[in-house]
């Protein structure tokens, strides 16, 4: 009864956790961009003149969102059209079952803030990553408009080409820690290297690291790889979207944004580890230490998680809105003839590295 | 039912393949300025794309005809609405062609410094917005910001920032304002900066520079057969400039170069027009320099009469002494004092209203007024015609203007420069990506008030 509840309360956690960052990440995104450009943004949505530096904007645009119509365009497939949106919002959260946010120490016992450990965790996030796709899809199929399908087209081709190249450049991260599971490789990150480095992935995998950052911006779908949106030039796969399904879409964006930070942070950046922070408290390789209690240091953990989150998120947020966008060809070209040799040549020469060690 | 009736395939159908027709526009994000462009699609390939334009026609032409010469200032404000000012002053160029009217050089040097900003805004505006259609939407907001000092700027001396109105037969509505030049100076140096931070942003970005370079590509003799002018001809290595070609106001006193490209690709006019910013920038500062700082100083400092005192004192036959006086003007009369009309306007009674101090004051200037004002009466050029060409900024903007003697003009025709980009477009177009429409389309920089008219 207990572990269920536990459980129970761990899912609860981690939706929480995911949509309150991608609610909030939409405010971040008006912030940021209006730094960049000298702006000041949204800040006029007030609650009883109270503005919150506009962090009322993120109510205020659900509110919008549920309230307008939806509108099916005629002629197209009703069913379908209305599953697209959920498919795409249910896949990416479902990505964050196996995230590990980090783990609590409460007498003696470790409470894990992950839903399920999977043995096959990185298998599992980048099939559940790749069902994502289908929303996309379905959506632009559906909505039988022309700009829907072509966004829906670019979307899958661009989805295609960068799954292969970003599971290919975690083979590397699998070898060196040989494990599939999150868990076991943040433990392993936990470790130091020649006694002072912290043998955290992007380290250990610096080209891996970057082909995952290039391909992770790319499963968002937002500029440089906003193809399959291109305001500017096809409008994308949701142009016949209204409301809430429109909403799911946009919001599947910044839970992808969300995402890719939490995978960059788990797999390459050590995950809840603070470099010498152990159950008992740092231990410096110069000698001396900081003894501290064990809940101390787990709960800092999850702090530090979640600062290393908020920092991929803000770059991401940061290149989208200085880079202009891909062209369709050239976007293949980039992934299919650069990222992906480049994967398999890291996956060479980590196995070459490792054998010669051996 | 019978076998014959549904007679069982042997084979499989043969796969039929089918191009794909897209409606861009004319309601499209992109399709600024209203225009409707057909492709004929293989994949995102366009096979043929066919332009249609029209959507914003508003027979200017035939307006024309029915207003004073002067009255057709405002029109022409909504042709170009990027940069009237070029506009009024091309209009303007060939009613004096018309008339044989010489502006004073204070008035040309107006005119080249309201040109040469309002073609920095044209400019802005085009880079700008083909960034933010490329993506880069904070490299267009920079863009912005510059526009909007420099609107301020023409603000001051017209009293408007888009339909300024601002050109007037025979020379201008005013004189700059007394901080002009300083204020002037100041925001250049802005502009300068973000022109610069600009360029870091875009000129060698790589996704930028793909995106752009080999793409909309028309050659040399092409644009020349289709009659292109501007940074569309500049970019194929054509270094023709009607500034340099036939100078007309002020340019034959400044220094200025005339950038152009190689290959005629969207980068190459991406670079013309960042180039031709500088330049402007830099032949504002020179007039800057030649007309030297503040407004024009009076030998005798006037004696300032509220106007309504000066029509009443004039009515009640006190004349004596009135000539000397200078009418106490409202503020949307700035720059229009007798000592500045007569440094920015033609001295010819035919065509300049008479400052406001005559015309409160005695009767000659009233009836000078009142004549410029009247219906058919006005401004009426000789019976003929007139062909003047200005360099807008998307190439050469020519003014035909036929007079039958009458307060009205007989005909205005209007050569947009934009006109013969958009017949030569669908060839551009044609094999390359839709993507690429945008990019290209964005480089025309097409406005619709001047293409359609």
């Amino acid at each position: 009864m207990n572990e269920y509840l536990i459980i129970a309360l761990k899912i609860v956690f981690v939706l929480m956790a995911v949509l309150s960052l991608a609610a909030i990440l939409t405010w971040l995104e008006r912030k940021q961009s209006a730094l960049m450009q000298d702006r000041i943004g949204a800040n006029r949505a007030d609650i009883f003149g109270l503005r919150a530096i506009g962090l009322f904007h993120i109510i205020a645009d659900s509110l919008k969102m549920f309230l307008k119509e939806e509108f099916v365009p005629p002629g197209a497939q009703r069913f379908l059209h209305t599953v697209a949106p959920l498919m795409s919002a249910f896949f990416a959260l479902s990505v964050a079952a196996c995230i590990p946010f980090g783990k609590l120490i409460l007498d003696g016992q470790t409470i894990y803030l992950q839903i399920i450990d999977l043995n096959a965790g990185i298998l599992y996030l980048i099939a559940m990553m790749s069902f994502s796709i289908y929303g996309v899809f379905l959506a632009g199929w559906a909505s039988r408009s022309k700009y829907s399908l072509l966004g829906a087209l670019r979307g899958a081709s661009q989805m295609l080409s960068y799954e292969i190249a970003m599971g290919i450049s975690l083979i590397g991260i699998i070898m060196i820690y040989s494990t599939l599971s999150l868990r076991e490789i943040v433990y392993a990150q936990g470790e130091l290297l020649f006694g002072f480095l912290p043998a955290w992935g992007v380290f250990l995998q610096p080209v891996g690291f970057i082909i995952f950052l290039t391909a992770g911006m790319a499963e968002t779908k937002r500029v440089p790889f906003d193809l399959p949106e291109g305001e500017s030039e096809i409008i994308g796969y949701f142009t016949e979207y209204s409301s809430m399904r429109f909403g799911l879409f946009f919001l599947t964006d910044f839970i992808e944004v969300a995402l890719v930070a939490m995978l960059m942070s788990v797999l390459f950046f050590g995950g809840w580890n603070i470099p010498y922070l152990q159950d008992t408290g740092f231990v410096f390789p110069w000698g001396g230490s900081l003894a501290m209690s064990p809940l101390l240091a787990s709960l800092l953990g999850i702090l530090a998680f979640g600062v290393k989150v908020v920092f991929f998120c803000w770059l991401q947020l940061t290149i989208r809105w200085t880079l202009p966008r891909f062209r369709y060809d050239q976007l293949m070209k980039l992934g299919w003839k650069f990222m992906l040799p480049l994967a398999m040549a890291n996956v060479v020469a980590t196995g070459l590295v490792l054998v010669l060690l051996d | 039912m019978t076998k014959e009736n549904h007679p069982v395939r042997t084979s499989r159908p043969k796969r039929k393949t089918q191009e794909m027709y897209l409606n861009i526009g004319p309601s499209h994000p992109a399709m600024h300025g209203i225009i409707r462009i057909i492709t004929e699609l293989e994949g995102e390939t366009v096979k043929k794309a066919e332009i249609e334009i029209g959507y914003l026609h508003r027979a200017f032409e035939k307006d024309s005809e029915q207003v004073s010469w002067n009255g057709v200032m405002p029109y022409t404000d909504r042709l170009n609405y990027v940069s009237p000012l070029i506009n009024n002053f091309g209009y303007c160029m060939a009613v004096e062609k018309l008339m044989g009217l010489q502006v004073p050089e204070r008035g040309l040097y107006i005119r080249t410094i309201m040109s040469e900003i309002s073609r920095l805004v044209d400019h802005l505006t085009c880079v700008g917005a083909s960034a933010m259609e490329l993506g880069a939407f904070t490299a267009f907001l920079y863009l912005m910001q510059i526009r909007d000092e420099l609107y301020e700027l023409i603000e001051d001396v017209t009293g408007a920032r888009i339909t300024n109105s601002f050109g007037r037969v025979g020379g201008v509505r005013a004189d700059l304002t007394a901080d002009f030049i300083p204020k002037s100076r100041e925001k250049f140096k802005t502009a300068h900066r973000l022109i610069k931070e600009v360029d870091k942003l875009l000129t060698n970005n790589r996704i930028f520079y793909d995106r752009t370079r080999g793409i909309g590509i028309i050659s040399a003799e092409d644009a020349q057969d289709w009659g292109i002018t501007g940074p569309w001809l500049r970019s194929t290595g054509v270094a023709h400039d009607l500034r340099e070609a036939e100078p007309y106001m002020m340019y034959d006193r400044v220094q200025f170069d005339i950038p152009y490209g190689e290959y005629g690709d969207n980068y190459d006019r991406y670079m013309v027009r960042m180039e031709e910013m500088r330049q402007s920038l830099r032949i504002c500062e020179q007039c800057f320099d030649q007309i030297g700082e503040g407004s024009l100083s009076a030998d005798i400092p006037p004696e300032y009469m509220e106007s309504a005192d000066l029509v009443d004192t004039a009515k009640s036959m006190k004349t004596a002494g009135l000539i000397d006086k200078e009418a106490a003007l409202c503020p949307n009369l700035r720059g229009q004092e007798k000592h500045q009309i007569a440094a920015v306007s033609a001295a010819s009674k035919a065509s300049t209203l008479p400052p406001k101090a005559q015309c409160y004051s005695n009767i000659e200037g009233l009836m000078n007024h009142f004549m410029l004002v009247m219906d058919n009466w006005g401004v009426r050029p000789p019976m003929g015609e007139a062909y003047a060409a200005i360099e807008a900024p998307n190439g050469e903007l020519g003014f035909y203007v036929v007079s039958d003697g009458r307060g009205k003009p007989y005909r205005v025709r209007c050569h947009p420069p934009c006109f013969p980009i958009m017949n030569a477009l669908a060839d551009v177009l044609q094999d390359g990506m839709v993507a690429d429409i945008i990019a290209t389309f964005g480089s025309v920089n097409m406005i619709g008030g001047e293409l359609d008219r």
